[in-house]
């Protein structure tokens, strides 16, 4: 399982009810089942996945996240996660409103383009390649990459509260980097965040 | 709609099968209201059970099928089972690992206590006098069988369409006698436009002059007009605009116009001769039960029309399958009851199926379609021990 994965499960409290969006193969799901006792479905919308899931005995529910979580109650999940996707949707913002309405609580992660690697190429007049974005621009499907600092002053204008945040780098080595300037360092940012207005129960 | 037919033994599924036909002695009250003292079913079985009868899978047929789901009945048969690509050794539905059941339901014609019967009491046809059943009588009757068979829970049950709404039914109505509950290109009930599909059916065959009010067993006719009519009708909902397009264009059999009502375009053809096929094989009171059962399904008017409420009984873990291209029950119908069934707390996935064919989609081999339901029954057989 990916270290972001395993960050993520350790946020999580064992018998919750998660709702993981885009799960790729179900791996965190049936880590939580397996570990934590944790009820919950994963979206995912390509099939091979789907697939997986279903190998893997994780409830998985064929669904694009762009077009929305209406099907899905106020607050009706303890934690609804999303890993690595934001970047890749049409309006993030909205996502994220809508994973904050859903869940009590919604644990993001993103890829940080505001990475030294990343400067460094747009410096040289290239867009970046690195092991967190390793497809050329024509071919990505992030359409919308941010910074650190970027999402967190997003967070700030919704008036979304930063629960706890941790970052990871390439190499366990550059670890403390990423934590005391994650805007430069953090290859990867996590985030638990929790809505602005407290769901009428 | 199979269409290829090799010889059974080049078919490398199960060969010939016998099917059997099992009396259920114990009365069954319906929910007309009336009770049936005893009742026959077509049933047959492949593979074997277990020895702590743990592996069992019931698959329920949908409007228009039978026991006959697999296999060949005689060696010289042109086609085998209505789901032989699905269920055999080594295929999805493994007989090497499950025992698979597979009934004719009550109000069948095709052996099955039902309109075509004789009625003890009387001697005579049951027709018009055999009562109207619905998914929750089939229930009642296929848990009668399950008895019979000594299973006290299915391992799976699964079903396509009406067969899928009843292993919705099971689910909410018996939720300890199945784990797992398969429902493939179904709907939660039917819409407007789907009762209105069948109410046209119905008339059809109403209305046509040999039915006389379903008593023509005694007259000696059979109403092949209304009920081509109504399979013709049938035909054209299972079928998606694109498929027809691509199987049928607008080609004139003649090549030119002839300016009369004789069959000129290929889907004419087409359907006259699947609606006469259809006669040759189908009880049209039988067609008339059927739709009513179809038109009748709604688990959540028990319960005040809470879907949720409904399926919050049920204890099985689901998998819903959609097709892309079925329009009578599309892919937004398998969500409500995904829906319905995460408001309820319920294991629940699903998975929508890239197709080009329509409805009838659910009795093809797409690759897709067969690897979901092969993992999933794989992950089913390692927990009953099959």
């Amino acid at each position: 399982m990916r270290p972001e994965l395993r960050i993520i499960a350790e946020w999580i409290e064992p018998g919750a009810r998660v709702l993981d969006l885009g799960c790729g193969d179900g791996a965190l799901l049936a880590h939580l089942m397996q570990s934590r006792e944790v009820s919950g479905y994963g979206l995912e919308i390509d099939p091979a996945n789907v697939l997986r899931c279903i190998e893997n005995g994780v409830n998985v529910i064929e669904a694009d996240i762009d077009a929305g979580l209406e099907e899905f109650g106020d607050q009706s999940f303890d934690y609804v996660v999303m890993s690595q996707a934001l970047q890749a949707l049409q309006h993030p913002d909205l996502a994220i409103q809508e994973i904050l309405r859903v869940g009590q609580v919604g644990v993001l992660t993103f890829p940080n383009f505001g990475h030294w690697r990343a400067r460094t190429q747009l410096v040289r007049g290239r867009m970046p390649m690195t092991p967190a974005l390793p497809s050329r621009w024509y071919a990505t499907e992030n359409i919308h990459l941010c910074t650190v600092n970027d999402f967190e002053a997003l967070c700030q204008e919704q008036a979304w509260s930063i629960l706890r945040r941790n970052f990871t780098g390439p190499a366990q080595r550059q670890g403390w980097l990423s934590r005391t300037i994650p805007n430069l360092f953090a290859e990867s940012a996590l985030y638990m965040l929790k809505g602005a207005i407290p769901a009428a129960a | 709609m199979n269409d290829s037919s090799p010889a059974p033994e080049e078919f490398g599924g199960l060969g010939i099968v016998v099917p059997q036909r099992i009396t259920l002695d114990a009365p069954l009250l319906l929910d007309c209201g009336r009770t049936l003292a005893q009742h026959e079913l077509m049933v047959e079985t492949y593979g074997r059970l277990n020895a702590d009868r743990s592996n069992a899978i019931l698959i329920c047929h949908a409007l228009s099928g039978d026991h006959h789901a697999a296999g060949f009945h005689a060696a010289g048969d042109r086609k085998p089972g209505w789901w032989d690509n699905c269920i055999g050794p080594g295929r999805p539905i493994d007989t090497d690992r499950f025992f698979v059941v597979c009934l004719n339901n009550l109000g069948g014609c095709r052996g099955s206590t039902g309109p075509g019967t004789i009625n003890p009491d009387s001697g005579k046809h049951w027709g018009p006098d055999f009562p109207i059943v619905t998914v929750r009588d089939w229930v009642r009757s296929q848990a009668l069988l399950a008895d019979h068979l000594g299973i006290r829970q299915w391992a799976a049950g699964i079903g396509g369409s009406l067969g899928g709404m009843q292993i919705m039914q099971w689910a909410i109505d018996l939720p300890e006698r199945i784990r797992h509950a398969i429902v493939i290109a179904a709907a939660p009930k039917l819409s407007a436009q789907n009762i209105a599909f069948n109410e046209i059916a119905r008339q059809a065959i109403l209305s046509d002059p040999e039915f006389h009010d379903g008593h023509f067993y005694e007259h000696g006719t059979v109403p092949s007009r209304g009920l081509k009519l109504a399979r013709m009708l049938g035909h054209i909902t299972y079928l998606s605009d694109e498929a027809m397009r691509a199987k049928f264009g607008r080609v004139l059999r003649g090549g030119h116009m002839q300016f009369n009502y004789e069959v000129e375009f290929e889907v004419e053809s087409y359907l006259r001769y699947q609606g006469q096929q259809f006669v040759d094989r189908f009880d049209a009171n039988t067609y008339l039960l059927m739709t009513k059962a179809l038109d009748y399904f709604d688990p959540a008017r028990d319960y005040s029309d809470d879907l949720v409420a409904a399926l919050s009984h049920a204890s099985a873990r689901f998998f819903v399958l959609a097709f892309e291209a079925d329009w009578r029950f599309s892919p937004e119908r398998s969500r409500e009851i995904v829906q319905a069934l995460v408001a309820a707390g319920k294991n629940v996935s699903y998975a929508l199926i890239e197709s080009q064919l329509g409805h009838d989609d659910f009795l093809m081999p797409l690759p897709e379609y067969h690897q979901l339901l092969r993992a999933y029954l794989n992950r089913v057989a390692l927990e009953v021990g099959a």
